[in-house]
């Protein structure tokens, strides 16, 4: 009953300061937004990079950064550099040891999701998050050479059903014009896979046959002209097997084996190779990431910070017009407690109006960053947040607006006692 | 929920004021009746800087009385009420609400019974600006149970509350639901009236509530606040420099010297 009204009394005087008070709810709003959206980004960051990859014992491809390797195979971000020689695959495949090897050859999209060219074998082989296999929702995989099977993400965005013919692009980004677009050649839809919550769900995955097939009538990178362009069915019997993929996955018998392997396929007599073990390399990329994360973290905590001590400031100089308000409170039987009570009340409604202010924020901005985020970083954010980020946050972020009404609420009880029920006759 | 657990054994003590009233209604000269409300004796104060003294001697105020406190103008008449209703303690001398001893009550006991039997109204500035006349009235049955259940035995809290409101003038409902910082001066000494009359508390002790008022105002003022506080046999102590107010008086006491 008591603390039911001085939360009434709390709002009535907020409701007197409507205006500062608004501010200072949205100045929490803004702050708790950025606060909320850096740690559901960091989240799902985590959790992606943890969910990339399984099973495969080594990345190889052509001599160069690590990380630059990682991204182009894993997430598929990007750009493949000057790639490796099919031949040095077969012979790798071949190795003693070897228990599967798969070639992976990117450059091409669709509608900015990235196409990769494979094997069928890749369905079997390829594991994510827990060593779980790739299912398929839909259909199996693909058999003929334009044949193409899509990953969750992109079946849902685009609404692709199985049966339906879809063109490539060439290049990463969506083709400029007709020339760099492979519609002369489309792909079916065999196959859509279940959402794995990694890069898979954003690739459309062909054959390598498919690749090469598309570029049947390609010269040194570079498109046909009208009079030497191939039909499908011209390019389809002019297909070889590819001079050069972008990549290869290799698992090995026995992982113990691994840094041997690696070793030897770093000093590759045929090209200047590079291979790296997903494990320890994507621990050094989130290490990078980490980083940068951590100072985000850091910055969104000293913006809350910012914006409580603000509230702070509101509340402490409305303390000194108050000092008659809180002496009449006294006089009609409101103990220093109460008056206490009363201020910490007012934090605690600014907190709670801001807090939820802020995720309503949040919420949007993330919806709004969602998209740009899949495409580019295969960030796959849900706007919905989960307990997991959602409940600590809050009670902190109300907990730290509590610490914050302490200064100004004990600055007034302490007051109230010495003031008595007139500030002025006060000692 | 902890506000019943502290102040029910003060009503094993004391009754609560609604059995107070009703035996009072009973018109029996009984002994509650009898004892002072207020009772000072040999009281004496002096601010640690100051020359000058606050000094009574002896001052018993029964239920349902009205005193005058006459002092001069900027003699320690705040500093006197803060006395009588156990803000401050004497240096010397004892002050008694309802035969209990402000100073043998810790602060927190003296804030309880204060809001359970005290009201105040001040020169002015009385009111929370930012509440209602309404809301301002029903202030004192927050914060103290005895008086809300006194107030709510006459018909409900806010019922109490408009009629007290209504009683002293501000019957207009559009008035009674104003903000209190948009009220005249006058209006604004009414409902500070109201509120502490609301709950019958046994004592209002006022601090030149009219000094802010024009000459018929405060007399209508005075009228209207002693029709209420009799009917509901509180008792109020009004300090003032104002020697005109005397014939409103029953009972008046000349600070001579001690407030000076």
């Amino acid at each position: 009953m008591l603390m039911r009204s001085l939360l009434t009394l709390a709002w009535s005087s907020l409701g007197s300061r409507r205006f500062v008070a608004l501010l200072t709810v949205a100045c929490i709003g803004l702050g708790s937004a950025v606060l909320i959206v850096v740690e559901q980004i960091r989240m799902e960051a985590r959790e992606a990079f943890s969910r990339s990859v399984s099973g495969v014992d080594l990345i190889v491809g052509p001599r160069g950064g690590s990380v630059e390797l990682l991204m182009g195979v894993v997430f598929r971000t990007g750009t493949p550099g000057r790639g490796m020689t099919f031949e040095s695959y077969r012979q790798i495949a071949a190795l003693p040891g070897v228990t599967w090897a798969l070639p992976v050859s990117f450059g091409d999209s669709h509608h900015g999701y990235p196409v990769m060219g494979t094997e069928a074998d890749y369905f079997k082989h390829f594991r994510y998050g827990r060593s779980q296999p790739l299912a398929f929702a839909a259909g199996s995989p693909f058999a003929d050479i334009f044949d193409a099977v899509i990953g969750a993400e992109v079946a849902e965005r685009l609404g692709y059903r199985l049966n339906q013919q879809i063109a490539l692009e060439h290049g990463l980004e969506a083709a400029m014009d007709a020339k760099h677009s492979h519609q002369d050649k489309p792909f079916r839809i065999v196959g859509i896979l279940q959402r794995t919550g990694t890069a898979v769900d954003r690739t459309v995955h062909v054959s390598l046959a498919g690749i090469e097939a598309m570029h049947a009538d390609w010269v040194d990178g570079r498109p046909p002209d009208a009079f030497d362009k191939l039909s499908a069915e011209e390019a389809r019997l002019v297909v070889k097997t590819p001079e050069r993929i972008s990549a290869m996955l290799v698992a090995l018998d026995q992982r113990g084996a691994v840094l041997f392997m690696q070793a030897h396929l770093q000093k590759w007599p045929a090209e200047p190779l590079s291979a790296v073990m997903p494990g320890p390399a994507l621990l050094e990329l989130w290490e990078i990431v980490g980083v940068a994360e951590n100072v985000l973290r850091g910055m969104s905590w000293c913006v809350i910070t910012v914006v409580l001590v603000g509230m702070l400031t509101v509340l402490w100089s409305g303390l000194e017009e108050r000092r008659h308000e809180m002496a009449v409170l006294r006089a009609v039987g409101a103990r220093p407690r109460h008056i206490f009570l009363l201020i910490i009340g007012e934090a605690l409604l600014l907190t709670l109006g801001g807090v939820v202010a802020g995720i309503f924020f949040a919420a949007l901005t993330l919806s709004a960053l969602e998209s740009m985020l899949v495409q580019q970083y295969g960030l796959s954010l849900s706007a919905a947040f989960s307990g997991r980020t959602i409940v600590p946050l809050f009670s902190g972020l109300v907990a730290a607006g509590l610490l914050a009404g302490l200064l100004p609420a004990m600055r007034c009880y302490r007051r109230s006692l010495s003031d008595g029920l007139s500030p002025e006759t006060g000692g | 929920m902890y506000e019943q657990a502290q102040t029910a054994p003060e009503h094993d003590l004391e009754g609560s004021s609604a059995p107070r009233a009703a035996k009072v209604d009973a018109a029996s000269l009984t002994e509650s009746q009898l004892s002072p409300v207020l009772a000072v004796k040999n009281l004496s104060f002096a601010w640690p800087a100051s020359s000058f003294q606050i000094g009574i001697t002896d001052l018993n105020v029964k239920s349902g009385e009205h005193w005058l406190l006459e002092g001069p103008s900027g003699s320690g008449k705040s500093t006197l009420l803060q006395l009588l209703g156990g803000v401050l303690l004497p240096q010397r001398g004892d002050v008694r609400i309802l035969g209990q001893s402000w100073a043998a009550l810790t602060a927190a006991q003296r804030d309880l019974r204060r809001a359970d039997h005290v009201g105040f109204i001040f020169q002015q500035f009385n009111l929370v600006p930012y509440l209602s006349a309404l809301e301002n009235v029903l202030l004192p049955c927050r914060f103290s149970q005895a008086r809300r259940l006194a107030a709510e035995s006459r018909g409900g809290l806010k019922e109490e509350a408009r009629r007290l409101l209504d009683a002293l003038g501000l019957g207009v409902k559009e008035i009674q639901l104003r903000r209190a910082a948009r009220l005249s001066v006058g209006q604004q000494q009414r409902v500070a009236a109201a509120r502490a009359l609301i709950g019958r508390p046994s004592l209002v002790l006022a601090d030149e509530p009219t000094s802010a008022l024009d000459a018929n105002n405060r007399a209508a003022f005075l009228e209207l606040l002693f029709t209420e506080a009799r009917s509901a046999k509180t008792a109020i102590v009004l300090v003032s420099h104002d020697t005109s107010l005397r014939p409103h008086f029953e009972r008046h006491l000349t600070l001579e010297g001690g407030l000076c």
